[in-house]
């Protein structure tokens, strides 16, 4: 399936770009995170530390473990900062 | 009842003019970018277009269902911002005084740390350094 990944904030500045578009067979969140890290060294920087990284599908906060079944849109992000 | 994202700053008079008319209790609260280092030139917001707007509506109901709030209104900026401006606000409207003070309370833990924003603190030596979440407020969210 084509997945649109986007990234926020400074996994954005670490990958170098703030969306790519990828084919990918990833299952869930984890699946897709360890084929992103495995991509390049900045993928790999960038996802070094689970611990500091959200994520979002389709515009939903979501966890490592949700899956990618028909889904479009993944986002990766640090804990967020409003208000 | 509304969400709004905008980069332009705001009038809060202005935003509450009509805002839960008839109700016995309306608390506003608003976020002011502040320097605590005396380094800072600039507050500059990023946000996730779509889904900001999104959550923030949601947020906002999920409110008004569980304060039985009779309007709200939740508004916040993005983009560069410079220390004294105004960031956000959340007005809430109810009954009584209680529901409206615990319902904006509620709204601010929620944006916090469950609506995508991300901030950078931009310093007069052109650096900017991304803002950490804090423990505090991932801990206020679990009062709910």
């Amino acid at each position: 399936m084509m997945l649109d990944v986007l990234y926020f904030a400074w996994l954005r500045e670490r990958i170098g770009q703030p969306r790519e578009r990828i084919e990918t067979s990833a299952a869930t969140v984890r699946d897709l995170v360890a084929e992103l890290a495995a991509m390049d060294e900045w993928h790999a920087a960038a996802f070094s530390d689970m611990s500091a990284v959200r994520c979002a599908v389709d515009q939903q906060l979501a966890e490592l473990d949700t899956s990618l079944n028909e889904v479009r849109e993944v986002a990766f992000f640090p804990p967020m900062t409003g208000g | 009842m509304s969400a709004r994202v905008q980069t332009a700053p705001f009038d809060l008079a202005a935003e509450l003019r009509g805002f839960g008319k008839g109700a016995g209790a309306v608390v506003t609260f608003s976020g002011v970018v502040r320097d605590d280092t005396g380094q800072m030139t600039a507050l500059e917001i990023e946000h996730y277009p779509g889904m900001t707007e999104r959550i923030l509506n949601d947020y906002g109901q999920q409110a008004a269902s569980r304060f039985k709030l009779t309007d709200w209104r939740i508004l916040h900026r993005h983009g560069r911002l410079a220390v004294g401006e105004q960031i956000m606000m959340v007005a809430t409207a109810a009954r009584h005084r209680r529901a409206a003070f615990d319902a904006a309370d509620y709204l601010m833990d929620w944006l916090k740390s469950r609506a995508p924003f991300w901030k950078r603190e931009l310093s007069a030596d052109g650096g900017g350094a991304w803002v950490d979440a804090r423990d505090s407020d991932e801990t206020s969210l679990k009062r709910w």
